[in-house]
Parts: C-alpha cells; structure tokens; sequence
C-alpha cells in the first residue's frame, strides 16, 4: 500500500475468451485500489472496462476465441487511462455504434458505450474495417482519502 | 453459478458472482432450456449472491423478461445489492420489472409461493 503518488504501467495481452473479462476486471481494479478513490468510482471503472473488452470479444472478434485482446493502464498524478485494443473487425459506423439501445446481436440492450460514456470523463473510440478497434478511457480518480482500501 | 428451483409454477433462479458475459450466458442457456420445455407464470430471479453486473448480464436479464412474457408470465428480481441496483436503475429495466429489495417483501414473497 501506500504508492498513491507514484505512477503506474500496467499492460496485458489475453485471449478473446469471455472467462478474461473477469481477469481484465479484476487487474483494472487492483491497479485502481492502489489509488486512493471512491468504492463509487472503482465500480464504475470496472463497468466500463467489462463493456471494453466485451465488445472487443463479441463484436470485434465475433466470439471467435484465437483472437488477442489488448490492455494497456496508466495512473498519472491520479489520472487514470486504460486502452483496450483488439485486432477484430472494426467498427463501421462508430456513432451509430455509440448510439444508446443500437445493437448489432438480440438480447443485447446496445448500453456498453453508454456506460463507458456515462462513468468515464473521456471515451474515444478509433477503429478501421478489417484491422481492429482501440477504445480510450480516460478517467480522473477522485483522491479524498474517504475510500476504504478494498481488496479485490 | 447458477441455481434453479420450480416451485408452485414459479421459476426461481440464483445467480452467484459476477453477472458478466460468462454468467450471463449460464443464466440464458439455462431458463431457457426449462421454459421452452414448460412455460412457467412467474420468473423469480434472486441476485442477492451477485456482486457486478454490466451490459451482458442487463442483456440476459431482458431477454428473459421477454421470454415470460410473451409466455403470459411475469418476471420479479430480487435482492439486488447497492452497486448491482444502481447499474439496473440507469438501465432502464426498474421500469420494467419490479425489484424487490428489502428482506421482509423478499421473505413475504416467498412464503406465498
């Protein structure tokens, strides 16, 4: 503990199997603890990474397991960024995309960019057809001491 | 996890963990096989056990409410935690499928089965 004013790089490489969802939950959230923020800002973090790298697995990749997914964090003076990165199909029309309740699969609500809009400061999303989708999350932790250090 | 019980033409479910991609998929594999079989009236999902939710687990959630619907049922969750009823607030899907929180509804509920 204790490593609040330092900064911090973290960067994984993994499978496109749903199981690792979880997994880049869970690292995303032992890099964030080690800040101290809000139990409100950790939960929303570990949504919007879920929405990340589940795109990435089922739209990018299709669910198709062979493919890579990429995830790169950084914790600068409190500011926290996380790429998300997979080398599936792309996007094709990013604002459509972004669109609340548009969803290319039934039984999915079309809220996974909403979320990451609504609990993150910045979301930008670059994509190309064929080569891949990087998704840019961008948050400022808030450090007001009143979070109790979780462990995850 | 998923743990299912027919009770009384009920159909209730228990979820544990992480109501993400992979659960989510356990939990539409699963009441779907049993009401495709036998439609139910009434759908009882029990998230009292379930710490996270996202996107993929709403997803599963509606669609299920879809389903027992257009079987003429009804679906009602039940003790769902701070951070899970949050999530299912801004989904949109209070609105649509009643919550019930509290110990005692959950426990009156229960007995009526």
């Amino acid at each position: 503990m204790g490593t609040n004013n330092r900064d911090n790089y973290i960067k994984l490489e993994f499978s496109s199997l749903p199981e690792n969802v979880a997994l880049a939950r869970v690292l995303i959230a032992s890099l964030v603890v080690q800040v101290d923020t809000t139990i409100n800002d950790l939960e929303e973090v570990k949504v919007a990474v879920s929405e990340a790298v589940s795109n990435a697995i089922i739209h990018g990749y299709q669910n198709e397991p062979s493919g890579m997914v990429n995830i790169k964090a950084k914790i600068i003076a409190g500011q926290l960024e996380i790429v998300i990165e997979d080398s599936g199909i792309g996007i094709e029309d990013i604002e459509k995309a972004m669109t609340p309740t548009f969803s290319t699969h039934p039984d999915r609500m079309g809220l996974g960019f909403v979320f990451m809009k609504s609990f993150m400061d910045n979301v930008e999303v670059l994509s190309e057809i064929g080569k891949g989708t990087k998704v840019i999350l961008q948050k400022k932790l808030i450090n007001d001491g009143s979070c109790a250090r979780v462990a995850t | 996890m998923v743990i299912v019980k027919i009770k009384n033409e009920s159909l209730i479910v228990k979820l544990s963990g992480d109501l993400d991609l992979v659960l989510a998929k356990d939990f539409r594999d699963t009441v779907d096989k049993i009401l495709l079989d036998r439609p139910l009236k009434n759908l009882i999902l029990d998230v009292s056990e379930v710490n996270f939710i996202d996107s993929s687990g709403l997803g599963a959630i509606l669609g299920r409410y879809k389903l027992i619907q257009q079987q003429g049922g009804k679906m009602s969750i039940w003790g769902a935690k701070p951070s899970v009823h949050r999530i299912l607030d801004l989904s949109g899907i209070l609105k649509i499928i009643p919550v019930f929180n509290t110990e005692k509804i959950i426990i009156e509920k229960r007995e009526a089965l």
